[in-house]
């Protein structure tokens, strides 16, 4: 994941320099820059280095892997001793996942659909208004403009903490207190400052000539906007629907906030998994990994947009 | 049987290899099922039948209606509580409805902020129902019925931790018997050993398994961010036995200060046990080591035989790990924690205690029948597992599920019982809920009494 980054950056580089000699050098020139990033390859592929950063993945590997190794022992043994003593004495069991899933009338797998209820929308509304607010401020020319843009932009400063209550106690005045309506409301305004930010930043980069070429054409803002910059968005879509999918899965403050019992998410009902007394913490291990796999899944599969996206986003602005 | 376990086993196989939200959900209704069946069964324990129905008449017609209860007891507790409204709903026909949450202290505030709060809350402490009543406008008094219930069946300081400058706000629930002291019967029994009855006798009994080559004692103060209240309820039990009740009155109530010598005289004795490394930490580690300890694993090494004793509340009965035995001759029992005092047997105890933002007729119908004998006993009667009592004295001991509650509930009855309730629940949240709690854990990794009552006292408000 790490090495990734390297080669837009090297190719940006190529554009860049290719651009400003013009002509008729550019496959020298690209010799050139090849030789340092073989050089520079060559330097981050010595053992050293490769010893280096596979020990850092192993230490940073190791408490999740005591983790899974602990979801999966007994409870006396997660009492009394560490998961490493396992290597020792290995005995294995499924009744703590059995015990999270279905051990109680709160039922793990309910809260699943509930996740997954309250993430969908709360990801959609957020890009769907990002991308209508983003191109305004990318390509209308209004008075404020700037101003306004600044404004969003400084939105994203203030934290989620303090406007806990005020929005709470207006839930209540409107009276949608408790239903999903809330959450995915408050997952939305949460979301857009930043939402707008990089999908704005992203529309920016796009080649004025662009999008002059389809209005001479005859094409108003509704087809510039589906028909040339959609296609091109898709990446920034993506990597932002990425980032708001795994940060709604794994909210735990606004769902504990806004969400009626009926409407939990998993995370609240696995923080609730310790019991009133916090005895049962051994169930812990494993409902942490059941709310897991979701968004390891979506991670894992869709990775390349995630890192790729972050780049073309913010790293330009 | 055989058949729903693979089954379970097979969805639980399929749940962690894909993770397929779809899978999840029909394993939920799979689940589900099983689990309705078994609950409903138990259900049908309590008989609605022996409760009288008249005592809400005058509350009016509340077919229909609904009172939402919000509170921090979670799963499986939980489902006991629900199980025990059921025989009030037969009444009534009012519907309750239950919301769990281990987050419940700091969410209470927030929905009383935002005006969303609960009809019923339980508050598990004295302090935070004082919190409520000063800073903000949303707690109701109980009403007449239900004090008149507290006057019946409580005694005069129940009631007074749920009175706030005169006026009465929360009846209690649960009541918690906190000195106790755990052992294995079995083993004491092997060794020759017997429950010691005097301070003394537990100090000499613990010199002896020294002797005998043994560390005696097992302690945990882990607890997340509350880390450290275990030590604070070592140290209030330790008071009310060397300084007595009347210290201890005056100790969280600040007339005298936090580091007055009785109190370090306090400290000291329980450093006998705790800082002494013959002592403990059995089967865990150094003296250091109770401050890293879960106070739910504190008590594990007695099961494996390392460890003889561990003072611990009656709830610690339900985090013993599946399959251990309470009970006289079972795996493990507990002893009342010895005096010296001859006058006086005190006992430290906690609670919860119901608060109502909202005087709807339903919601007092509600308080009123929390705050009856009808409901401790279909409480005592829903909680098959045991590890629940209260201090309501109509409360009959034979429909406790187990001995060990029986005897928490005699020791809560027992007229020579000088019950106070836990001091740091008592004391102004800076200090009840965090340096005497950061103290404790400073206490046992070296630091001297003095030191830390010192700056336990200087954090005073």
């Amino acid at each position: 994941m790490t090495s990734t980054p390297t080669p837009p950056i090297a190719s940006e580089d190529s554009l860049t320099t290719q651009g400003a000699s013009g002509g008729p050098r550019p496959v020298k020139k690209l010799s050139r820059l090849e030789k340092r990033a073989i050089a520079a390859k060559g330097k981050l592929s010595s053992p050293w280095a490769s010893g280096i950063a596979i020990l850092l993945a192993i230490l940073w590997t190791v408490p999740t892997v005591g983790l899974l190794v602990t979801s999966f022992r007994p409870q006396i043994d997660i009492l009394s001793s560490g998961w490493w003593t396992t290597l020792r004495d290995p005995e294995f069991t499924l009744s703590n996942y059995e015990q999270a899933l279905y051990g109680s009338s709160a039922n793990l797998a309910t809260y699943f659909v509930n996740s997954i209820v309250i993430t969908l929308p709360a990801v959609v509304i957020p890009i769907t208004l990002a991308l209508l607010a983003s191109y305004a401020f990318a390509w209308i020319d209004f008075k404020g403009r700037s101003i306004l843009f600044v404004a969003v932009f400084a939105l994203q400063i203030v934290p989620i903490q303090i406007t806990l209550i005020p929005l709470l106690r207006q839930y209540v005045q409107w009276d949608i207190a408790g239903t999903f309506w809330t959450v995915w409301l408050s997952h939305s305004i949460f979301a857009l400052p930043l939402a707008i930010f990089l999908l704005h930043n992203f529309m920016k980069d796009i080649p004025p000539s662009l999008v002059e070429a389809a209005r001479v054409d005859g094409a108003g803002h509704v087809k510039i906007f589906f028909r040339v910059l959609l296609p091109l968005l898709v990446p920034a879509i993506a990597s932002f629907a990425i980032f708001q999918f795994l940060w709604v899965w794994n909210d735990l403050l606004v769902g504990l906030t806004f969400a009626n019992p009926d409407s939990r998410p998993l995370t609240v009902a696995v923080a609730d998994l310790a019991g009133s007394r916090g005895g049962d913490w051994h169930l812990l291990t494993a409902g942490a990994f059941i709310s897991m796999i979701v968004p390891l899944v979506v991670f894992l599969a869709l990775q390349r947009y995630f890192v790729r996206g972050l780049l073309a986003g913010s790293v330009k602005g | 049987m055989t058949r729903t376990m693979t089954v379970t086993k097979r969805r639980t196989y399929a749940a962690i290899a894909g993770g397929a939200a779809l899978a999840l959900t029909l394993a939920a209704c799979g689940g589900d099922d099983g689990e309705g069946g078994g609950g409903g069964g138990g259900d049908d324990e309590p008989t609605a039948s022996s409760i009288d129905c008249e005592a809400y008449d005058e509350f009016g017609d509340l077919e229909g209606t609904t009172v939402n209860v919000y509170t921090s007891i979670v799963e499986p507790e939980q489902q006991t509580q629900e199980d025990s409204y059921d025989p009030f709903e037969e009444c009534t026909g009012v519907e309750v409805k239950y919301e769990g949450s281990r987050e419940f202290e700091a969410q209470l505030l927030v929905r009383i902020q935002a005006g969303n709060a609960p009809d019923i809350a339980y508050l598990p402490q004295p302090g935070l129902l004082r919190t409520i009543v000063e800073d903000f406008d949303a707690i109701v008094p109980a009403p007449d019925a239900t004090a008149a219930n507290v006057d019946e069946y409580f005694s005069e300081s129940w009631k007074d931790y749920g009175t706030v400058d005169g006026t009465f706000y929360a009846a209690p629930l649960g009541s918690n018997v906190k000195s106790y002291v755990w052992y294995s019967p079995s083993m004491f029994a092997d060794a020759g050993y017997e429950v010691p009855q005097t301070w003394d006798e537990m100090i000499d009994l613990s010199d002896q398994i020294v002797a005998d080559g043994q560390m005696p004692w097992c302690a945990g103060f882990g607890s997340g961010d509350a880390t450290g209240w275990p030590g604070t309820d070592w140290i209030e039990d330790v008071v009310l036995r060397t300084a007595g009740p009347e210290v201890y009155d005056q100790w969280y109530t600040h007339e005298i200060p936090f580091n007055d010598p009785q109190i370090v005289e306090a400290f000291d004795t329980a450093g006998e046990i705790l800082k002494n490394d013959e002592y403990v930490n059995a089967g865990l580690g150094g003296i250091d080591s109770i401050a890293t300890t879960e106070w739910t694993a504190g008590g594990v090494p007695i099961l494996a035989g390392q460890c003889w004793m561990h003072r611990a509340a009656n709830f610690y009965q339900t985090q013993w790990p599946e399959g251990t035995e309470v009970g006289e001759d079972g795996d493990v029992f507990a002893f009342y924690l010895p005096t010296n005092q001859t006058d006086v047997r005190p006992v430290l105890g906690g609670g919860e205690f119901v608060g109502a933002f909202n005087d709807r007729p339903e919601v007092q119908a509600f308080q009123t029948y929390l705050s009856s004998a009808d409901w401790a006993n279909a409480k005592a009667l829903t909680t098959p597992m045991g590890g629940w009592v209260s201090a309501n004295n109509g409360l009959d001991p034979e429909n406790l599920a187990t001995t060990f509650d029986q005897l928490s509930a005699e020791i809560l009855a027992d007229p020579d019982a000088v019950i106070r309730f836990d001091a740091s629940d008592l004391m102004p949240g800076e200090v009840g809920a965090g340096t005497f709690w950061t103290g404790m854990v400073d206490w046992v990794t070296g630091s001297s009494t003095q030191e830390v009552v010192d700056r336990i006292e200087a954090s005073w408000p």
